[in-house]
């Protein structure tokens, strides 16, 4: 096996030639925010050569697609990722959440599948979670499943479905069972696939002006049954590990580069171009992003320390989400502030500063606080899994 | 741009630490509860003097000093877990003067002063400092008392404030300017006469306090420490100071969080447990990540602590994150109590006094954003 320097060499070479620069439109800082067929084929494609050349799915094993390597080979590639600010890997919910999900639990003939189009970007994928009466009440999710000899018969509707009109497969939450005691019980989890007849998607028009997500409508839509995801009624418990996958608060993941989180040098600049990187007022502010943007680097270092987080083993992890989706909305909102008369601009408008980043940035970054569980909801369950606090409802 | 942000610092723990935490964590719980820290408070002793006796067998005054000098050997970053569990049971001992004293004498003292306190110290304690004046300012150097050289050696004029753990000291780190220069002194506490002393009402009735008038008090010409290091062993005094106050606050706020959890998860009403209503329940998790951040920032100062410049960063980034996550936390908890909250019965306060009392000494968050807005913009 190649070393972890060796293979960290090769990765600084290969973003070092092939990182493309100049891109002419804007690119997305998150998957979530992917609004364009141009952005999304752009991604899509340079998805593909990373996986080519090797730095995603490192990890992942090599009879499925994957790289054969270790965590140690992927986390390195994704660390020069991040140094060369490469374009995020878009295939988020695949390489994140479905795929570890799928290695974790699935079959044979599903890791055989579904794993080397994750990796490839040849196959989208996307979560179908939310329904428009359930949001934050997951729990109550009613879409329905029906068995039919080896298929499912579905019938229901998702919402804010990230890639949806996109995607080839969906992580789908369905009611097998109406007749449970408990609500979590009649649920089951199955990977659907999403060019079936009966399913059908129409694009949402994000506050930021963009298409990001779709609703997803399901009609009497006929999906193979060997998608279920262990048995039925136990989509409640498997949701809850996709989930832990998605805030990071368990491991597994294909790597890469996927997010841009905000660079606090990034608002000093923005600071001194300005010229009020001197005023102390201004300092003031900008020191506290600073402790902050320190505090959650750290707060991810520490929590691979046992011996410092023994108190509270799952806090760091749970927090993670609630603590970089909120810095992230603060600081591109406070960017605004910065702008002046200037602020009163938004994408496109040519007196904008930055071309309207920020503003677009502080408004996708909703995204963040509000998907995957808002941060009202993050609080609750920080409240009572790491606090011990008792349930709010 | 003074510092690269990108740069400031990792996160990393030695062994020793965590045996220091493990050991302190054990000690401190068995040995002050929060009933007999309460006796304490009301009872006359300026410490609770069994718990510092242990301190001293167990050797955590010479964590940070030199073997050369009697000390273990190691370094600040152990004394972080040692002070973080004697702030989180609220124990009475003077562990933060008396190491910020040792390690002034190690930073700024001549070989002879080194030679004759430090295995003193190390096997004993017994030092403590005397730096805060009339004026208030968190500026070491900003002081008006003074040092007027005799034959002998030197008289000393002014006033020094906030004096903690007197009774205890055989010897006080003491600042005054001589010809015009801030010096550093080291005073044996007997030359102080019990006329010049009164102990003062602090908030923080777990600590106990002094102010000393100067008048008169005469010093041999020993007690002078090396000029030339003075303004070295101010900066030491003052970021020593600050982190293990930040690891004082943080393991109060630890106890606070917990307390207030605890009552939060028994105390119920309109039927219900009130933990279970948002209102309560977000703002105590908000206090609890204000914890583990300041927590976080804690040991990555701990860690860099001896590095030139990060060191002074982390440690004041630390000392800010700190000082608001106990007063956050602690200011909610007697919220939180309702009536039982206002009453001096409830625990709630003891913390809020403690960050207050921290506030109060070697500079507040304002201070310390202050200072780094100059390291990190200037």
């Amino acid at each position: 096996m190649i070393s972890v320097e060796d293979f960290a060499r090769d990765a600084e070479k290969w973003f070092a030639d092939n990182t493309p620069r100049d891109v002419d439109f804007m690119l997305p800082l998150t998957f979530m925010e992917v609004g364009t067929d141009q952005q999304f084929e752009f991604l899509q494609n340079w998805q593909r050569q990373v996986y080519d050349a090797g730095f995603l799915g490192a990890a992942w094993p090599s009879a499925y697609g994957g790289g054969g390597l270790t965590d140690a080979h992927q986390s390195a590639a994704t660390k020069i990722m991040r140094e060369h600010n490469v374009p995020i890997m878009m295939n988020t919910i695949g390489l994140s959440w479905a795929g570890p999900l799928i290695l974790d639990m699935g079959s044979e003939a599903h890791k055989n599948k579904y794993i080397k189009g994750i990796l490839s970007a040849e196959d989208i994928w996307c979560q179908g979670f939310s329904e428009p009466e359930h949001g934050s009440d997951l729990g109550n999710a009613q879409l329905r499943a029906v068995r039919d000899g080896d298929e499912y018969i579905l019938n229901g509707s998702k919402i804010w479905t990230t890639h949806g009109h996109y995607s080839k497969y969906m992580i789908l939450l369905a009611r097998t069972d109406t007749n449970t005691q408990n609500k979590y019980a009649g649920l089951s989890f199955i990977l659907t696939p999403m060019r079936v007849p009966g399913i059908h998607t129409q694009k949402i028009r994000k506050l930021t002006g963009e298409h990001g997500f779709t609703q997803t409508f399901f009609e009497d839509a006929r999906v193979p049954a060997d998608g279920l995801m262990g048995a039925e009624g136990m989509g409640w418990k498997i949701a809850m590990k996709t989930l832990e996958f998605e805030r990071g608060a368990r491991g597994g993941q294909a790597g890469g580069f996927s997010v841009t989180e905000p660079d606090p040098l990034e608002i000093l600049n923005l600071a001194r171009e300005s010229g009020q990187l001197e005023d102390p007022v201004v300092q003031d502010d900008l020191v506290d992003f600073i402790i902050e943007a320190q505090a959650l680097n750290l707060n991810g270092q520490r929590a691979k320390i046992g011996a410092l987080v023994r108190d509270n083993p799952a806090g760091l992890p749970l927090i993670n989400k609630l603590t970089k989706s909120e810095f992230a909305r603060e600081i591109n909102q406070y960017a605004l502030t910065l702008q002046g008369a200037r602020s009163a601009y938004y994408v496109d408008e040519p007196n904008a500063v930055d071309g309207g980043w920020w503003h677009r940035a502080y408004l996708n970054a909703f995204s963040a606080t509000i998907g995957g569980g808002t941060s009202q909801i993050q609080r609750n369950i920080i409240g009572e899994h790491v606090l011990g606090l008792p349930k709010s409802t | 741009m003074g510092v690269d942000v990108k740069a400031m610092g990792r996160l990393g723990i030695t062994e020793e630490q965590v045996t220091f935490m493990d050991i302190a964590e054990r000690f401190c719980r068995d040995n002050s509860s929060i009933a007999a820290v309460r006796e304490r408070m009301a009872g006359e002793a300026d410490v609770d003097s069994q718990a510092l006796n242990s301190l001293s067998e167990m050797g955590w005054f010479g964590i940070a000093l030199p073997e050369e000098y009697g000390g273990v050997g190691l370094s600040l970053a152990e004394a972080v877990p040692v002070a973080e569990q004697i702030g989180r049971r609220l124990m009475m001992v003077p562990f933060i003067p008396t190491t910020v004293a040792a390690q002034a004498i190690a930073a700024g003292g001549t070989e002879a002063q080194k030679r004759n306190y430090l295995p003193k110290i190390a096997k004993q304690g017994g030092a403590t400092l005397a730096l805060s004046e009339a004026n208030g300012s968190f500026a070491l150097a900003n002081i008006d008392a003074a040092a007027q050289e005799t034959k002998a050696g030197f008289i000393l004029s002014g006033q020094k404030i906030l004096v903690e753990g007197l009774a205890d000291s055989q010897i006080l780190i003491l600042t005054a300017k001589l010809k015009g220069q801030v010096s550093l002194f080291i005073c044996e506490t007997q030359n102080i006469p019990a006329s010049a002393r009164r102990r003062e009402i602090l908030i923080d009735e777990t600590k106990r306090s002094y102010t000393l008038q100067l008048d008169g008090v005469t010093l041999p010409r020993t007690a002078l420490m090396d000029s030339s290091k003075a303004k070295a062993a101010l900066q030491r005094i003052d970021l020593a100071a600050n982190l293990l106050a930040s690891a004082e606050q943080i393991g109060a706020a630890k106890s606070c969080i917990d307390y207030t959890v605890e009552y939060l998860g028994t105390r119920k009403q309109f039927g219900k447990y009130i933990g279970s209503y948002q209102a309560l329940k977000h703002t105590t998790v908000d206090a609890y990540v204000g914890y583990e951040k300041a927590r976080s920032l804690l040991y990555a100062a701990a860690h860099n602590f001896e590095d030139q410049g990060k060191g002074e960063i982390a440690t004041r980034m630390a000392a800010v994150a700190a000082g608001r996550a106990l007063s956050f936390a602690a200011d909610r908890a007697i919220q939180f109590h309702g009536g039982f909250g206002f009453t001096y019965d409830c625990d709630a306060h003891l913390y809020r006094r403690r960050a207050i009392f921290h506030d109060s000494l070697f500079g507040n968050a304002r201070w310390h954003k202050k200072k780094l807005a100059s390291l990190l913009f200037n």
